[in-house]
């Protein structure tokens, strides 16, 4: 490890922003603004929306459907009868909501299976890796209708929604943050520090936790940005087939971009226009942070400083990169050429 | 100092060693593993969509009288215990037999016949997008690395992912079947032409071979014409994949010593970028495409969806729809199947190019 800096500067992004520069830096710093953007409205949803995500009426009566922008309206209405903006707003909520349970669920199984499977190694991890490299092929929105079958049987609550899709996209996650941390733990169990606290015997659970996992945590920054993309690509991509939260217990982008469909049709854009927008933008943001962290780890790609104020290396470039199934901002080819190594 | 030599991709085209032992042996291992691979794909769904208990209940549950249930419960077996259902439906797939679906009564292997061509014709549709944009635009992201036009080139390649595939169909109809009127809004052909293409013996199914063999210009212009639109949707989320890594791989690949040899011998620029920078960096697509697949067929759900293109994924969310989870289970063990399959033949191309990938 390098020399110990201030806990501010070895945080993962703030680090990261430090050591970027030019346009690796104002895209890092655009992803974090809009990532800031949409945890201060997804705060603020209840300040910041003119009108409730199921509310049909006001004072002045029903608000009527599918009504262009207007000053009561600033994006109009859909064909429901809720006001877009106000739906939009709320779909913050929805949206991080089901981020952070599931990412937050598969980081915690997929870390500790990673660990486990790759310290223990035998049958247990050749089995996992198994598994984890089926699902890991198969197409995660399809596995995810199928476990959101599952838990929603198709349709639920708003609670019960955030959780089937939460879980649905959590399935779909573990497999990619088993496949890093194992790789990572796999080179490091070979370590001499490792063996050095196995020699004066530390405990195995020790060892995983002390030793092990907290060497190899280094790329969950990058994944998790990836995946909480995904997870909200996953989250409209069920919504838009229908296994959305129902339109009276929450607001969901994509479930409203399904009732769009038949509007563009007739020329009706704001109903698809703005939540499309929404995910995009989020969408974005985390892309743009992950995207960066990635380039920034990757010592091909990163942009340096002029060598008069090059600061000091940050520990050692990271080689290890990971990529998901529908994660195309990882160097895919930086895991993919060494089946030997995941498969063995 | 300024690269590093261990850029995996970047390997200058090396001889397979005395192919045999090491690319044989790979093939093995690698179609051995297809079998517990879909082993547990079909297990894992099977399971899954059991655990909420019979689907004629899922599907008819409420609609019919209780006892008149338990009788078509007990008519399709499900009331016998989970591990015989499992074995049963196990030696079914074995004999390539899917279920058949509860609301219409078709096999899922017939589904499949039927509307898997039309899925197919996406899928080309949109890998070949994918290429014609995300290969030329990558290696000139990478030639220009760091200045506006990769800027703006990367920027684009990040869109393409942010932008959910059926956010950038309706978005596409907007402004080229809506507002231009252009194109058209949905569908595979129209009416006219799919009257048409029934007149064309043994048709199959995939809509350009049937309207070239009918051999009628404004049938294939319909043809196109509708395709144009999901293709692209379904394309350019592909195209920014194959975009971001021409680019690393062409900047890893432009920096190797065998290319600064060719420039100090007078290589034209053109040249160095065409033939010497751009092979080797192809070689990551190839192993990348298995799971570009997978994610193909499960973009192509919902590019179906927002285009009404009549195929496997349009069909897969109507009986999601209907709660017809027989056939929902069906089709998605199908297409495990058919990814594993794929994956398995895209690796092995992959190993035939590249030698490294085999050990």
């Amino acid at each position: 490890m390098a020399a110990r800096r201030p806990v501010l500067s070895r945080l993962p992004v703030v680090h990261q922003l430090r050591q970027s520069v030019g346009l690796q830096r104002g895209m890092l710093v655009t992803g974090v603004v809009i990532i800031g953007m949409f945890l201060l409205v997804a705060l603020l949803a209840p300040l910041l929306a003119p009108y409730g995500f199921a509310q049909l009426r006001d004072e002045d009566g029903a608000f009527g459907a599918q009504q262009p922008p207007s000053s009561e309206h600033l994006l109009g209405t859909t064909v429901g009868g809720y006001d877009v903006l106000s739906r939009v707003i709320w779909g913050t909520r929805t949206a991080l909501l089901v981020i952070v349970v599931a990412v937050a669920m598969s980081l915690f199984v997929g870390v500790i299976l990673g660990v486990v499977s790759g310290y223990l190694g035998g049958w247990l991890d050749r089995i996992l890796v198994v598994v984890a490299d089926a699902v890991y092929a198969f197409p995660s929105l399809l596995l995810a209708i199928v476990v959101a079958i599952v838990i929603s049987g198709g349709q639920s609550s708003v609670f019960g929604g955030v959780l089937a899709a939460a879980i649905s996209i959590t399935v779909v996650f573990i497999p990619q943050y088993f496949r890093v941390i194992r790789a990572e733990t796999v080179r490091i169990k070979s370590e001499a520090f490792v063996e050095a606290a196995r020699v004066i015997g530390a405990s195995t659970p020790r060892i995983l936790f002390k030793h092990v996992l907290r060497n190899a945590t280094r790329t969950l920054p990058l994944l998790f940005t990836l995946n909480a993309s995904e997870a909200i690509l996953t989250l409209a991509g069920l919504g838009f087939l229908g296994f959305g939260i129902e339109p009276t217990s929450g607001a969901e982008w994509g479930f409203d971009l399904n009732r769009a469909i038949g509007d563009v049709t007739s020329g009706i854009w704001w109903t698809s226009v703005f939540p499309g927008l929404a995910i995009v933008l989020v969408v974005l943001g985390m892309t743009l942070v992950g995207e960066s962290l990635n380039d920034l780890a990757d010592p091909r790609l990163r942009a340096r400083r002029r060598a008069d104020n090059t600061p000091p290396p940050a520990g050692d470039p990271v080689s290890v990169v990971p990529g998901g199934a529908n994660s195309p901002t990882t160097s895919l080819q930086d895991e993919l050429p060494n089946p030997g190594e995941v498969r063995a | 100092m300024t690269t590093t030599t261990d850029a995996p991709a970047a390997a200058p085209t090396k001889k397979p060693r005395s192919a045999g032992g090491g690319l044989g042996r790979y093939i093995l291992v690698r179609f051995l593993l297809i079998f517990p691979t879909i082993f547990i794909l079909v297990t894992m769904v099977f399971l899954l969509m059991r655990t909420i208990g019979d689907p004629i209940t899922a599907a008819l549950g409420g609609r019919l009288p209780p006892d008149q249930l338990r009788e078509r419960i007990a008519e399709a077996g499900y009331d016998r215990p989970v591990l015989v259902q499992y074995f049963e439906y196990l030696g079914d797939i074995l004999r390539g037999d899917f279920g058949t679906a509860l609301t219409d009564n078709r096999p899922v292997t017939e589904i499949l016949t039927t509307f898997g061509a039309a899925t197919v014709e996406l899928a080309f549709y949109a890998l070949l997008v994918a290429f014609l944009v995300g290969i030329p635009l990558g290696m000139l992201a990478a030639y220009l690395r760091d200045r506006w036009p990769d800027a703006v080139l990367r920027v684009f390649a990040i869109l393409c992912y942010a932008t959910p595939v059926f956010f950038a169909g309706l978005l596409l109809k907007l402004v080229f079947s809506v507002a231009l009127g252009w194109l058209p809004v949905a569908g595979r052909a129209g009416t006219r032409t799919e009257l048409r293409l029934q007149n064309v013996d043994d048709p199959t199914g995939i809509y350009l071979i049937d309207a070239i063999r009918l051999g009628n210009a404004s049938v294939i212009g319909d043809v196109l014409s509708h395709a144009v639109l999901p293709a692209l949707a379904l394309g350019l989320l592909t195209a920014g994949v194959f975009l971001r890594l021409v680019r690393t791989n062409m900047i890893g690949t432009l920096s190797m010593d065998y290319v600064d040899a060719a420039r100090s011998r007078g290589v034209p620029e053109s040249r160095l970028v065409r033939k010497h920078a751009y092979r080797p960096a192809l070689i990551p697509i190839v192993t990348v495409i298995g799971l570009q697949i997978a994610m193909l067929l499960g973009g192509a759900v919902l590019t179906e969806t927002t285009f009404e293109w009549e195929g496997l994924g349009f069909q897969l969310a109507r009986y999601l729809g209907a709660r017809d989870f027989v056939a929902v289970q069906g089709i998605v063990a199908l297409l495990a199947v058919i990814v594993a399959l794929t994956n398995f033949v895209v690796d092995i191309i992959a190993a035939l190019i590249d030698p490294r990938v085999r050990f």
